[in-house]
């Protein structure tokens, strides 16, 4: 079996924290990841919470403490994570399979880079993720009134 | 090789979620589906509208489906942030196991409760 050759992390956490002069697409994927486990961290608690309605215990129902309008933020922020991990995350397999990244071309000097081809496409996922994020966000918000 | 199938399954589960968590969403947490699949008043979370959604097959496995391609992803992606930070290789290999563990025991957790919940909601419904 083939292995992957692995190279020492030697800066650590900010190894994949620090974007440093990479643009605007390694933002997008640093945001990526810390929403990734923003929301995994959701979803594991979410899956025991709702997994008690075999019980027959509606938690989410009961009592206030759900309500309250730190719930209601966290709510919101976990439907702003998801539409923008979900639609970026849609822009990151379109790149790896090699689609809106522009032909290969001869590293002829001065070399362009294909990050200026990409731009579009961020930009077109971060517009579908805020046309979700204001659909769902404002019932979300608009729920206890 | 391995590793490259465990990366194509990964982008595979997040292609596959974009559309049930979408729908997912869509259903509890926005007016966007007129609450097609919450037909009694109040929120779609409330109890009434879980049971009659519980009831149903398709939501059964359409659960149990997302939850198998979420925990995948979730945790592999995990994985691989944690493994980028260099680790020991007893410690990957501890990491590996944990999460393989959790994965499979909230797999089990979540199948067991979206069965019962649905066995709960037919009883229900028949009185």
């Amino acid at each position: 079996m083939a292995e992957i050759k692995r190279f020492d992390n030697r800066l650590g956490l900010w190894g994949w924290l620090g974007g440093g002069r990479w643009g605007l697409e390694r933002y997008a994927y640093i945001l990526h990841r810390l929403t990734g486990l923003g929301i995994l961290i959701y979803f594991l608690m979410h899956i025991v919470v709702t997994s008690l309605r075999a019980r027959g215990i509606y938690l989410w129902t009961e009592g206030e403490i759900l309500h309250r309008p730190v719930f209601r933020a966290g709510e919101f922020l976990v439907f702003a994570a998801f539409a923008y991990h979900a639609f970026n995350g849609i822009r990151l397999v379109l790149v790896e399979l090699g689609f809106a990244v522009g032909r290969p071309i001869e590293p002829v000097y001065p070399y362009r880079t294909s990050l200026n081809v990409q731009r579009p496409l961020l930009v077109l996922m971060m517009v579908a993720a805020l046309a979700l994020l204001v659909a769902g966000g404002y019932e979300l918000l608009a729920w206890e009134q | 090789m391995r590793e490259t199938r465990f990366w194509t399954w990964h982008m595979a589960a997040g292609v596959v979620i974009f559309f049930l968590l979408g729908m997912h969403m869509l259903i509890m947490h926005t007016g966007l589906l007129g609450h097609v699949y919450a037909p009694f008043a109040g929120e779609a979370v409330s109890r009434e509208n879980s049971q009659f959604r519980d009831s149903r097959l398709t939501f059964t496995v359409s659960y149990i489906f997302l939850l198998g391609f979420a925990l995948y992803h979730g945790l592999y992606g995990l994985r691989t942030i944690l493994f980028e930070l260099t680790l020991r290789p007893a410690v990957e290999k501890v990491v590996r196991a944990v999460l393989v563990l959790l994965g499979v025991g909230l797999f089990g957790l979540g199948v067991w409760a979206a069965i019962g919940a649905r066995t709960m909601a037919a009883v229900g419904a028949r009185g």
